[in-house]
């Protein structure tokens, strides 16, 4: 997918947070940002001047070191000034290495060790059963995220209590920390396995924003089960060199010359 | 003790429709009532604690009043992030009922025996944790706890014990309470500890040594006003805890004169568990006294201590 000029926004604003800190999961941040400029352009509901309001989607980035993606769309979305992007990692600001419940406007958990979204995701699905809310639970994984066990105890209990207004989706772009996830502990047949969980799985390409859309309103009219969307990406999307490539998981000492290449894969004028 | 927690959640459950019972994969039968009654307020989650502190916190975050129930070991040992992560970085109101505090569970072995809990979460901010003594005092700490706006694990004792709480007695979480005026020594304890310190106290009324009981039921935080009102005035102060010696209650007192009485320091004996794991099975009375810590043990080491003192 060309990435249109919308995408390459938003990630000219994880770079810009980049710059700042000098460092960030880089890699696992491009990946996500189709999904989350969806689900907030067109699905969540949500107040950015009242990010508590109780009737509000409720979108939990389990895989918390994906935030630069989060705290973009975030920005974009007025939840905080653009002002802070320029103050990523440093001592006082509110945009850390993970996201923080209480410190960051619209974040709904604190997360970065992997495995603690999706169970609280479900806490928050039964607490809107029991209170008659309509309101629905975004739950975002990463790949290797999906190792933890703990994600699996709370599938089961997902589709024990039927939690229709929960959705899981995972950021599949086959490459954690250290390689490709078919080497280092392989998911596949990942689709079968959430299945046999008991959620209507569907599978999309993750950077097609039309397509997500798609998927999301298939969740929306979903009155049985969790539902499931695997979103296939491309871990780097939008950095040519970066692209597939595990180094770029998480950088840190990015050269002159690396952000000359980004500015230029971004069309960033500096 | 047990029993009377579980009973006293199921009361309050009825009044407050905020009140969600979590169990893990408890025995056949547990608060068959509030399952049968209250439906939307029971869940048994099955053998998957970290599951169920990340849905505890979930229903915490939407105003619901969780409490978990499971055995000590599987919360604590297990379930150590999720505790530090989901309830205690978020400052969320969950309540931990553990079972089998200290060697209740002396016959399953090492697996089973909660002998390091407080000291696992006492290194975590924002949690309190409490070990009430009897069955009228953990009635009293249940009722307590539904206002608390903290992440709190609640040590049970066996069941059965000895009713040392006088029903007029005020349960305040982060109060200590004398049990028994001191004199020459006094013994600081927490849960059952305080029984077995009250007798120990009798022991020693024979010899003419008129020893006290401080129950401290909240272990975190500490009741630093007692400390203060009490460590001057005794000659010896023995801590007994049904918890390895490293973390726990004595190593609390310690940390605390430290910094706050440092001059009450060289008084302080503690009796804890020793640090290893269990190579015996038996009882919790025959493994505790295995471990040194009876009445008769306890009140010979304040003997002791009076004694150092007296040397010094």
């Amino acid at each position: 997918m060309i990435l249109d000029k919308r995408s390459k926004y938003l990630r000219s604003l994880i770079i810009r947070m980049i710059k700042v800190g000098k460092r960030g999961h880089i890699g696992s941040a491009m990946s996500l940002i189709e999904i989350l400029r969806v689900l907030y352009d067109h699905f969540l509901v949500f107040d950015p001047l009242k990010p508590s309001c109780e009737n509000r989607d409720r979108l939990i980035l389990s895989k918390g070191h994906g935030c630069l993606a989060l705290f973009a769309i975030l920005a974009d979305k007025k939840f905080f000034s653009k002002k802070h992007l320029d103050t990523f990692c440093e001592p006082k600001s509110i945009l850390g290495g993970h996201p923080e419940f209480g410190k960051v406007p619209g974040v709904e958990a604190s997360t970065g060790s992997l495995g603690h979204g999706l169970p609280i995701g479900v806490g928050m699905a039964i607490a809107a059963k029991l209170k008659n809310k309509n309101y629905k639970i975004i739950v975002i994984t990463g790949d290797g995220e999906l190792n933890e066990g703990s994600n699996w105890e709370a599938l089961m209990s997902a589709n024990k209590h039927k939690l229709n207004n929960l959705c899981l989706i995972v950021d599949y772009n086959k490459i954690q920390s250290y390689g490709n996830t078919s080497e280092v502990l392989d998911l596949e047949p990942l689709s079968k396995k959430l299945s046999s969980f008991g959620l209507h799985v569907l599978e999309v390409d993750g950077h097609n924003i039309e397509k997500i859309k798609v998927c999301l309103n298939t969740f929306q009219n979903n009155l049985n089960c969790p539902t499931a969307i695997i979103c296939h990406t491309i871990k780097g999307k939008g950095l040519p060199f970066a692209e597939n490539n595990p180094s770029w998981h998480h950088k840190s000492n990015i050269t002159e010359t690396e952000f000359d290449k980004i500015n230029t894969a971004l069309s960033i004028k500096e | 003790m047990r029993k009377a927690s579980l009973l006293k959640i199921n009361e309050i459950a009825y009044q407050n429709k905020k009140v969600i019972f979590i169990g893990s994969d408890l025995g056949s039968g547990v608060l068959n009532d509030m399952k049968k009654n209250l439906p939307n307020q029971f869940m048994m989650e099955g053998v998957s604690e970290q599951n169920i502190i990340g849905i505890a916190a979930g229903l915490a975050f939407e105003g619901f009043i969780p409490f978990v129930n499971t055995i000590a070991t599987f919360l604590t040992r297990r379930c150590f992030e999720q505790i530090a992560i989901d309830l205690c970085l978020h400052n969320l109101p969950v309540k931990l009922i553990a079972n089998g505090g200290g060697a209740v569970y002396a016959p399953l072995g090492p697996t089973h025996l909660a002998t390091d809990d407080i000291g696992i979460l006492r290194t975590l901010p924002n949690m309190t944790i409490i070990a009430p003594c009897d069955s009228v005092e953990m009635k009293n700490l249940i009722e307590a706890s539904i206002n608390w706006p903290s992440p709190m694990y609640v040590r049970l004792g066996k069941g059965g014990d000895k009713i040392i709480t006088d029903k007029k007695e005020k349960f305040i979480i982060g109060k200590g309470i004398i049990k028994k005026e001191p004199q020459n020594g006094l013994f600081v304890t927490t849960g059952v500890m305080s029984q077995m310190a009250l007798e120990a106290c009798k022991i020693l009324e024979k010899e003419n040594i008129n020893c006290g009981v401080m129950h401290l039921h909240t272990i975190k935080p500490l009741d630093e006003n007692i400390i203060n009102k009490y460590f001057p005035k005794v000659d010896s102060i023995v801590t007994i805890e049904e918890h390895s010696i490293i973390g726990g209650l004595g190593s609390s007192i310690l940390e605390f004169c430290n910094i706050n009485l440092p001059n009450e320091i060289h008084k302080i004996s503690r009796i804890g568990i020793p640090d290893q794991f269990s190579d015996q099975y038996g009882n919790q009375n025959s493994l505790l006294n295995y471990w040194g810590i009876s009445p008769k043990s306890i009140s010979l080491e304040m003997k002791k201590n009076l004694l150092r003192f007296k040397d010094n």
